[in-house]
């Protein structure tokens, strides 16, 4: 292993410029010759593909990388928008690529249907114990009166990769829409199914922001916004938009337009317009629609 | 005769490349998912190790050393195993796609898979002779192969097991790994060569 210095240095840098050249050049020879007898015939639209993604091999994707990706596409397997990283400029390069229309995944955004908070619906015991929800459901099906309402514990908040939902001063989760990107991670961690992905679309419509399918009896002793079933919206949409589901109304945001109809004759106050959501919860009193309903109320 | 039997025997066990000398991590940690890709990776790394030393110890015996060209080492072993890799890529891709799908990435980072590099070095340094590198070759892959499937076979086992929320994934992964680690820290000594 001892260098022996009997060669002047200028025949030693010859030496190692050859013998690597040579080396190399073997190498490179015994590759293509490879490369003619195991070749595949690749789709060249999996080549095209491939150069149009970002090539950062990240996985996110769910593939090894992005050549697995480019194949899964031209399979046909995933959506071109299956890339995270590359956004919606991959997505309209890709679709370029393809020949196709671009799918236009509507943008939606994450929209909690509970607002019976700390102090409208009634907690049935203290609970003590792990701040999770999903742990104080199965612990005698939550310490909430109503067995569909939110626990504001949090699981939501955990899961949220955009910080776009915490829990509010009343102790219900609040969504900043701004933040919201619709992955739907929430929805997901959310024992209770409380939140729902809705299709942002400039947040047109009104809401029923209750889940519980009870008895309208059952409801208004667990919590006094509740929906009560009492139909009295059903009966006063002009657009036949709203309808029952197992004692609960539910208001179809495609059919809606925003009449307010609906918001004055709920008698728990249950119905708000989505662009509401965000404040609603500091102002309720404020609301105009919601004051009168408050007054016919009482 | 003897001295191939303990080379056998030191890198497959005493000094396992991945549980002793903490070579080639990456892919230990990255395909010991399932079994068949484990399997898959094992003997890709088996051919590219083998040959790497194979042919690493010609360049170096036959034309770095006589040439005086030692400082060319490395440079030339990285050239030697991307070859190889690439051309296991090539034909990995004909023969098995499905093989060639599973490995994915891991495939064309064997190229960078130190256990590879070290294999091919300590084979020079250890002044090993043809056969002894070839051998030495062999059983390194094989000690990583070994390495490998057992992760691949408590991985299996794992995803059925009710693990604590915090130890989920990478965590209990890492915790198996050195586990596995102290198990074989049992063979040190055995056996020196």
């Amino acid at each position: 292993m001892t260098i022996r210095y009997e060669v002047n240095l200028g025949v030693q840098i010859i030496y190692a410029i050859i013998s690597l050249g040579l080396i190399g050049l073997v190498f490179g020879v015994l590759l293509s010759v490879a490369a003619r007898i195991f070749a595949v015939k690749v789709d060249p639209r999996v080549d095209k593909i491939k150069d149009v993604l970002p090539g950062a091999n990240c996985g996110a994707c769910g593939y090894a990388g992005c050549v697995q990706f480019a194949e899964a596409v031209v399979r046909g397997e995933v959506n071109p928008s299956g890339c995270i990283p590359g956004g919606t400029e991959t997505e309209k390069n890709l679709a370029a690529e393809l020949g196709q229309e671009i799918a236009e995944t509507e943008p939606v955004v994450a929209t909690v249907f509970c607002i019976g908070d700390n102090e409208k619906a009634a907690d049935l015991f203290l609970y003590d114990g792990v701040e999770d929800c999903a742990v104080a459901e199965r612990f005698y099906g939550g310490f909430k009166a109503c067995g569909y309402g939110c626990l504001g514990l949090g699981n939501c908040v955990r899961v949220c990769p955009f910080e776009a939902i915490e829990i509010g001063s009343h102790g219900l989760p609040v969504v900043d829409q701004a933040a919201c990107t619709g992955c739907g991670l929430c929805v997901n961690a959310c024992p209770r199914d409380l939140i729902k992905t809705l299709p942002r679309r400039s947040n047109q419509g009104h809401l029923v922001l209750c889940s519980s399918h009870e008895r309208g009896k059952t409801v208004s002793k667990a919590c006094s916004v509740g929906c009560i079933a009492c139909r009295a919206c059903v009966k006063a949409c002009p657009r036949e938009a709203i309808d029952m589901d197992e004692k609960l109304a539910v208001i179809d945001i495609d059919k809606c337009d925003d009449c307010g109809e609906c918001v004055s004759v709920c008698p728990p106050v249950t119905i708000y317009p989505r662009t509401a959501i965000p404040e609603k919860l500091a102002d309720v009193e404020n609301r105009p629609g919601v004051a009168a309903a408050s007054e016919d109320g009482s | 005769m003897e001295t191939l039997l303990s080379i056998i025997f030191i890198y497959i066990l005493v000094d396992n490349f991945v549980l002793q000398r903490f070579f080639g991590i990456c892919p230990f940690l990255g395909v010991s998912r399932k079994m068949e890709t484990a399997i898959g990776m094992s003997m890709a790394v088996i051919f590219v190790m083998t040959m790497a030393t194979l042919v690493t110890w010609l360049l170096y015996t036959f034309v770095l050393d006589r040439f005086n060209l030692q400082y060319l080492q490395i440079v030339t072993f990285i050239l030697v195993i991307a070859s190889l890799v690439q051309l296991v890529e090539t034909t990995l891709r004909k023969i098995s796609p499905t093989l060639y799908q599973g490995l994915g990435i891991f495939l064309p980072l064997i190229t960078t898979n130190c256990a590879i590099m070290a294999v091919a070095l300590l084979a020079v340094r250890e002044e090993f002779a043809f056969i002894e590198a070839v051998v030495f070759g062999v059983a390194a892959s094989l000690g990583f192969s070994l390495a490998l499937v057992i992760m691949a076979g408590i991985r299996e086992r794992l995803e059925l097991a009710n693990i604590p929320d915090v130890l989920q994934g990478s965590a209990v992964t890492l915790i198996t790994a050195g586990i596995l680690s102290l198990a074989f820290q049992g063979f040190r000594g055995m056996l020196t060569l």
